[in-house]
C-alpha cells in the first residue's frame, strides 16, 4: 500500500507510531496528484510548498494528535485566509479572503494540512461540476463521466486518492450525490450542526458544510472537529454533540429502519433499487427492523426546493456587484451598467438562470404563488419526516436515481439535470442529517445508499452506516482510474 | 406559466444582469418550463399551512454590544477593483 | 395655505440607536472616523459572512416603543429588502417587513396651545447603508466614492400616521419624538450627524374630503427648518398643480436646499420591487412579557411626565414646560437650578431667553455649556440682592457663557456693581435737572416722557450701573419739587 491510498484513521495510526512522517505522507499525496490530476481535474488551487512546509513543522514538533500532519482539501467556496477562493466562478477568479471560514479555522487549529481548493459547480449550482467556470472534473471510476456535483471536486479528489478527506457543502444533495457517484462516504449534517460562517452562501436556509471521506470512521473523526456552535453563525445551534466515534458500533440489533415507497419510484433505475433493497436485507440480517413507509409529499419537494433555493440565491449572489471584490466592467458609464455588465460577465449560464428564477419567484405579484407556496410545501415535507421519525430511527433510500452520467449528456434541458437531486432535496428542506454510503455497483459504477435521521442525530446515521460498512466490502473497491500505478 | 421576453427583461433589470438577445430567448423558454414544473405545487391545498420560514426552533440569538477591532483598511480594501482615497470608487450614479 | 385645501402629512423618522457596536458585527459606531476604518468583512458584505444580532439593539427598540406607547410584538423577524446601490454592500438591507417590533403607538404634541395626538403606525429595526461621496451634485458627479463606516449602524424607523396638518405640526412632532427618544436614552438624535433623519409624506385635499390625496415622499430633510420649508413648498406645489389641472403622481422627491424647492427623483429605470423575504440567516425574536416589563421599569421620567411635574410643582405654563423638556440635559439644568434658586419662572425665562439664544448662536448643546446651573442660580440671586441690574446681568451672563467664570468674579473684575447709594444718585439727578431747564419746562407742560431723558442721562453718567428702581423713585421725587 502506498501512503496516499490510506484513509484518515490509517494515517493517524501511522503517524502516531511514527512509521512515516507527515512530510512523507504529503509528498506521497502530491505525487499521486501529479499523476492523476491531469485526468481528474479535482483541484482549482494547489499549494504544494505550503503543504510541505506545514508537514515539516508537524514533524519537528512530533505533534500527531487528532488530524495533525494529515492533508486534506476544501471545496472552493470555503473561504481560506490568504488562499484564493473562487467558487469556481470567473466573478471571483482572483478573490483572496482576509478571513477563514470557521470550518477552515477549525481544521487549521487541529493542525491538518491544507493542500488546496477543490473544483465545484459555480457557486454550488449544479449536479455535475460541469458548471465550473474553469474546467469540468471527471469521475475517477470513468473519466467519461461526471463526478456529480456540486462538490464534484471534493468527491473526485477523495475517490482518486488525491486527499484522504475533503469538505464540501450540500444545499440539495451536493455532498451526497457526488459521494454516491464516486463511491465514497458523504455526510450532510443537520442544518445548524456545523457553522456556515465564511462559506459562500448559495441558499442560506439549506446550505450545510459536510464531510467527504473514504469510510465512516473518518467521517466521524472530522465531524467531531467541525461540529458545534459558532458565535459567528446565528443558525449554528448551541447544543452539545456527542463524540461521534463512539457511535462506530456494529451492533444495530433492534434499529428501526424505514424505507419510503416514493423513493423507490420516481424514475429510479431498476438496478439501483435492487442494490439498495439488497442493502436493506443485509440490515435485516444484522438484526434491524425494516419497514416500508410513505412520505406523501415527496413528489413536490423538487419544485419547492427550486423556488426556495433560487429565491435565497438571488439575494445571496446580489453582493457580487463589482464594488468591493471580484471582477468589474471598467468601461461602464454608470453604476447600473457597471452592475449589469459585471454580473453578466462574471456569472455563468446556470447561475444566471437560477438568479433569474429566484428573482421572479420573489417579485411583486408572484411571491404568494411561488415563494410563499414553496415555504408552505416545505412545512408539509418536514411534517412527513417528523411523522416517520416518531416510529423509526433512520430512513434508508437510494441517494440518486441513476449512477454517474456522461459529461455533456444532460446539458440540453436544465430540468432533467435538476432531477438528479430528487431524492436528496427533501432532506435539505426538512433540515435533516443525511449520508450517502457506498452500497454496491450498477454496471461497474458505484451506487450510494442514503441514510437519514432525526435532527441532530448524526450518531444514528454513523452507527447504521458503520455497521453496514463493516458487514460488507463495497468501500474497499477502488477505481482503477485509467492510469497505471507509478506510470 | 410562460415568461415573455419582456418579463425576462424586467427580471434581468431587477437582478442587474445584462442579457444578450439569445439569452433572453433561451431563458424565456427554460424558465417557463421550470415554472410549469413548479406549478405542480398548486395541486396541494395549503390555505391552512403555515409557511416554514425557519427550520430550526431557535429564537433570540444575540451577541453582546461589544466593540472588537474591525479589519485593517488595507486588508479589507485589498480585493477592490478600483479605489480612491481609501474608498471604493464607482462610476456615475445618475 | 391656499383657501379650501388641507395639507396631510405623515413622517418617517430614522433614528440611530445608541449602541457601541453595529447591529450585526462588532465594529464601532462612533461618528466621524476616517473612511472605511470602522468596517469588517461582515458590514462590508463579504462572501460567506453572516449577521449576528446585537442584543442592545433589541432592548433599545423595545424601550423606544414603550416610550412611544406602542404595542411590542411577542414575535417578530428580520427580512431582506433587495435593491442594488453602491453603498449597500450585500445589495439587500436587513430590515423588518410585515412584523415590526413595535406598532400602534402615539405621542401628544402641543398644537397652538391644544393637545393633539399623533398616531405612530409602526417602528422597526433595520441596518443603515454606507455613505456615498460625490464630486458636487449626485446628478453631475462623474464618479462617487463609497465609505462603509455607517454600513450596519442600527436604526429604528418610526412611521407616523398621516395625522399632521401643518408644517409647524410636523416640526413639533419631530421635536417631541426627539425629546422622548432622548429621555428614553435610545438615541442621540443628532440631525447634523445624521443620527435623526426625516422623510415626509405630503398630500393635499379639499377641506371636507375624506379620502387622502396622492402623496409625494420628500427626502433629504436635514434640519427642522428644511422640514418645515419643504412641506410648505410641496403643499403649495401640489395645490398649484391641482388648480392647473395637473395630476399629482405618487413619487419620491428631494428637497433642494439651495433652490428651496422639491424636485422629482423619479427614475425611468425601474419601478421599485424590493422582493422582501424572511432572512434565513437570522432566527426570529420572541419577546416575553417579563423582558418587556423589565425594560419598562428601566425607563426614566419621560417628557410628558416631566411637563406635568413642571406645571404641577412649579406652576410653569405649558409653553415653558415643553421647552424645558426638549432634552433630558435641559431639564436637568432646570431641576438643578431651581434647587438653589426657588423662582422657577425666572429660571425658565432665563433658560428660554438668554441661554437658548447663546446656545443657538454658537450651535451648542446645553451639555457643552460652560454655565452650570449653580452659576446661573447665583447670578439670579445677585439680581435679587440688587448687586446688579437685570440689564447688567445680561452682560454678566454673556461673559459667564464665554469664559465660564462665576458671576461674582466677573462683577468684581469689571467693576459692574450697581449704584444703590441714595446720596450719590440724588446728587447726579440734581445736577442733570439743573443743567436742563428746557426739559424740565417740557415736563411741567405735561410731557411725562421727558422723565425718560433724565433716566438716560443718569445711566450714561453711571455707565448703566445705577439701580434702575431706585433711580426712578428718586427722580420722580426730585421732579415733584419742580411742579
Amino acid at each position: 500500500m502506498e501512503l496516499y491510498q490510506l484513509s484518515l484513521h490509517e494515517l493517524q495510526d501511522i503517524l502516531k507510531k511514527q512509521d512515516s512522517s507527515s512530510e512523507e505522507i504529503v509528498l506521497s499525496i502530491l505525487k499521486r496528484i501529479k499523476l492523476v490530476e491531469d485526468n481528474v481535474k479535482a483541484f482549482v488551487t494547489l499549494d504544494e510548498e505550503l503543504a510541505i512546509e506545514k508537514a515539516r513543522k508537524c514533524d519537528q514538533e512530533k505533534d500527531y494528535t487528532g488530524i495533525s500532519g494529515i492533508p486534506y482539501a476544501l471545496k472552493d467556496l470555503i473561504c481560506t485566509r490568504g488562499m484564493r477562493t473562487t467558487c469556481s466562478s470567473h466573478m471571483m477568479e482572483n478573490f483572496v479572503p482576509t478571513y477563514d471560514a470557521t470550518v477552515a479555522a477549525k481544521l487549521k487549529e487541529a493542525k491538518g494540512i491544507l493542500l488546496g481548493k477543490l473544483n465545484m459547480d459555480e457557486f454550488a449550482m449544479g449536479s455535475s461540476t460541469e458548471n465550473s467556470a474553469f474546467y469540468p472534473t471527471r469521475n475517477p471510476w470513468d473519466l467519461e463521466r461526471v463526478p456529480g456535483g456540486s462538490s464534484g471536486g471534493s468527491a473526485a479528489a477523495v475517490a482518486a486518492d488525491e486527499a484522504p478527506f475533503a469538505l464540501g457543502t450540500d444545499t440539495g444533495g451536493s455532498i451526497r450525490q457526488p459521494a454516491s457517484y464516486c463511491g465514497i462516504v458523504g455526510l450532510k449534517p443537520t442544518y445548524g450542526r456545523v457553522s456556515r460562517s465564511g462559506v459562500v452562501a448559495f441558499a442560506s436556509s439549506l446550505d450545510q458544510v459536510g464531510v467527504l471521506s473514504k469510510n465512516v470512521r473518518d467521517c466521524a473523526i472530522i465531524l467531531n472537529i467541525i461540529a458545534g456552535h459558532d458565535p459567528l453563525d446565528s443558525t449554528s445551534v448551541n447544543v452539545d454533540f456527542p463524540d461521534y466515534t463512539e457511535s462506530l458500533s456494529t451492533d444495530i440489533k433492534g434499529l428501526k429502519i424505514a424505507y419510503p415507497q416514493e423513493y423507490f419510484q420516481q424514475g429510479v433505475d431498476e438496478e439501483i433499487k435492487e442494490v439498495v433493497k439488497k442493502a436493506l436485507l443485509k440490515y435485516e440480517e444484522m438484526g434491524a427492523v425494516v419497514e416500508e413507509v410513505s412520505l406523501p409529499h415527496s413528489e413536490y419537494a423538487l419544485a419547492a426546493y427550486f423556488l426556495v433555493s433560487t429565491a435565497e440565491a438571488s439575494a445571496n449572489l446580489a453582493r457580487f456587484d463589482g464594488v468591493r471584490y471580484g471582477i468589474r466592467d471598467l468601461e461602464a458609464e454608470n453604476v447600473v451598467e457597471m452592475f449589469s455588465n459585471t454580473r453578466a460577465a462574471g456569472f455563468g449560464d446556470e447561475v444566471k438562470r437560477r438568479i433569474m428564477l429566484g428573482t421572479y419567484a420573489l417579485s411583486s405579484g408572484y411571491y404568494d404563488a411561488y415563494y410563499l407556496k414553496a415555504l408552505k410545501v416545505r412545512r408539509l415535507i418536514s411534517n412527513d419526516f417528523e411523522k416517520i421519525f416518531k416510529d423509526f430511527d433512520i430512513i434508508v433510500s437510494p441517494t440518486t436515481p441513476t449512477t454517474a452520467f456522461k459529461l455533456g449528456e444532460q446539458n440540453d434541458n436544465p430540468l432533467t439535470l435538476y432531477m438528479n437531486d430528487i431524492l436528496t432535496v427533501p432532506i435539505n428542506l426538512a433540515g435533516l442529517p443525511g449520508m450517502s454510503v457506498p452500497c454496491g455497483f450498477a454496471a461497474g459504477l458505484p451506487v450510494g445508499m442514503q441514510i437519514i435521521a432525526r435532527p441532530f442525530d448524526e450518531a444514528a446515521i454513523i452507527r447504521a452506516a458503520y455497521a453496514y460498512e463493516q458487514y460488507t466490502d463495497h468501500h474497499t473497491v477502488k477505481p482503477l482510474l485509467g492510469v497505471k500505478e507509478n506510470g | 406559466m410562460s415568461l415573455s421576453i419582456k418579463e425576462v427583461e424586467h427580471i434581468a433589470l431587477l437582478a442587474r444582469l445584462k442579457l444578450t438577445d439569445d439569452e433572453k430567448e433561451r431563458f424565456s423558454q427554460q424558465l417557463s418550463s421550470i415554472l410549469n414544473y413548479a406549478d405542480k405545487l398548486k395541486e396541494l391545498a395549503t390555505d391552512d399551512v403555515l409557511p416554514l420560514e425557519h427550520i430550526l426552533p431557535i429564537y433570540n440569538v444575540f451577541r453582546d454590544d461589544k466593540i472588537q477591532p474591525g479589519s485593517l483598511r488595507e486588508d479589507i480594501l485589498s480585493n477592490a477593483p478600483v479605489l480612491q482615497e481609501g474608498q471604493y470608487k464607482v462610476p456615475r450614479i445618475m | 395655505m391656499a383657501k379650501g385645501y388641507e395639507t396631510v402629512i405623515g413622517l418617517e423618522v430614522h433614528v440611530e440607536l445608541k449602541t457601541e457596536s453595529k447591529i450585526f458585527c462588532s465594529c464601532s459606531t462612533v461618528f466621524g472616523a476616517e473612511p472605511n476604518t470602522q468596517v469588517c468583512p461582515i458590514c462590508s458584505g463579504f462572501p460567506g459572512m453572516l449577521p449576528v444580532l446585537n442584543a442592545r439593539v433589541v432592548e433599545l427598540a423595545i424601550k423606544a416603543g414603550l416610550a412611544l406607547n406602542c404595542e411590542i410584538a411577542d414575535y417578530c423577524k428580520f427580512d431582506r429588502k433587495n435593491y442594488f446601490y453602491p453603498d449597500l454592500p450585500k445589495a439587500y438591507q436587513i430590515s423588518q417587513y410585515d412584523l415590526p417590533i413595535c406598532k400602534r403607538g402615539c405621542l401628544e404634541i402641543d398644537a397652538d396651545g391644544q393637545k393633539k395626538t399623533i398616531g405612530i403606525t409602526r417602528a422597526h429595526i433595520e441596518e443603515d447603508a454606507g455613505k456615498l461621496v460625490h464630486q458636487g451634485d449626485i446628478t453631475s458627479s462623474p464618479f462617487s466614492l463609497v465609505d462603509l463606516n455607517r454600513s450596519g449602524v442600527p436604526l429604528l424607523e418610526i412611521v407616523s400616521e398621516p395625522d399632521m396638518r401643518t408644517a409647524q405640526e410636523a416640526r413639533t412632532y419631530v421635536e417631541k419624538l426627539r425629546s422622548i427618544l432622548l429621555f428614553a436614552g435610545v438615541s442621540d438624535c443628532r440631525m447634523q450627524e445624521g443620527s435623526l433623519r426625516c422623510d415626509a409624506n405630503v398630500s393635499v385635499r379639499p377641506v371636507g374630503q375624506k379620502e387622502l390625496g396622492t402623496r409625494a415622499e420628500i427626502k433629504n430633510l436635514n434640519s427642522f427648518r428644511s422640514l418645515e420649508k419643504a412641506i410648505e413648498y410641496e403643499a403649495k406645489r401640489q395645490i398649484f398643480d391641482i388648480e392647473d389641472g395637473v395630476e399629482i403622481v405618487q413619487e419620491t422627491r428631494t428637497w433642494d436646499e439651495e433652490k428651496q424647492t422639491t424636485r422629482s427623483m423619479r427614475s425611468k429605470e425601474e419601478a421599485h420591487d424590493y422582493r422582501y423575504f424572511p432572512d434565513p440567516d437570522l432566527p426570529p425574536l420572541k419577546i416575553g412579557k417579563d423582558w418587556i416589563e423589565t425594560l419598562r421599569g428601566s425607563l426614566p421620567e419621560l417628557p410628558d411626565q416631566a411637563q406635568e411635574r413642571l406645571i404641577r410643582d412649579f406652576n410653569l405654563p405649558l409653553y415653558d414646560a415643553v421647552i424645558i423638556t426638549s432634552s433630558p440635559e435641559y431639564l436637568a439644568f432646570f431641576d438643578d437650578c431651581v434647587k438653589l434658586y426657588s423662582d422657577a419662572k425666572v429660571v425658565s425665562n432665563w433658560m428660554m431667553g438668554e441661554l437658548n439664544k447663546v446656545l443657538n448662536q454658537n450651535n451648542m448643546e446645553i451639555s457643552d455649556c460652560k454655565i452650570r446651573p449653580n452659576a446661573l442660580a447665583r447670578m439670579l440671586e445677585l439680581i435679587d440682592e440688587g448687586t446688579i441690574s437685570g440689564k447688567m446681568a445680561k452682560t454678566v451672563f454673556e461673559e459667564m457663557f464665554a469664559s465660564g467664570k462665576e458671576a461674582d468674579l466677573i462683577i468684581k473684575e469689571k467693576g459692574l456693581v450697581q449704584i444703590s447709594d441714595e446720596e450719590t444718585l440724588k446728587k447726579l439727578i440734581n445736577d442733570i435737572v439743573v443743567q436742563n431747564p428746557k426739559v424740565v419746562e417740557d415736563y411741567k407742560n405735561g410731557k411725562k416722557k421727558a422723565a425718560g431723558f433724565f433716566v438716560g442721562q443718569v445711566m450714561k453718567a453711571t455707565k448703566g450701573q445705577a439701580n434702575p428702581a431706585l433711580l426712578n423713585s428718586l427722580l420722580e421725587e426730585r421732579l415733584q419739587k419742580e411742579l
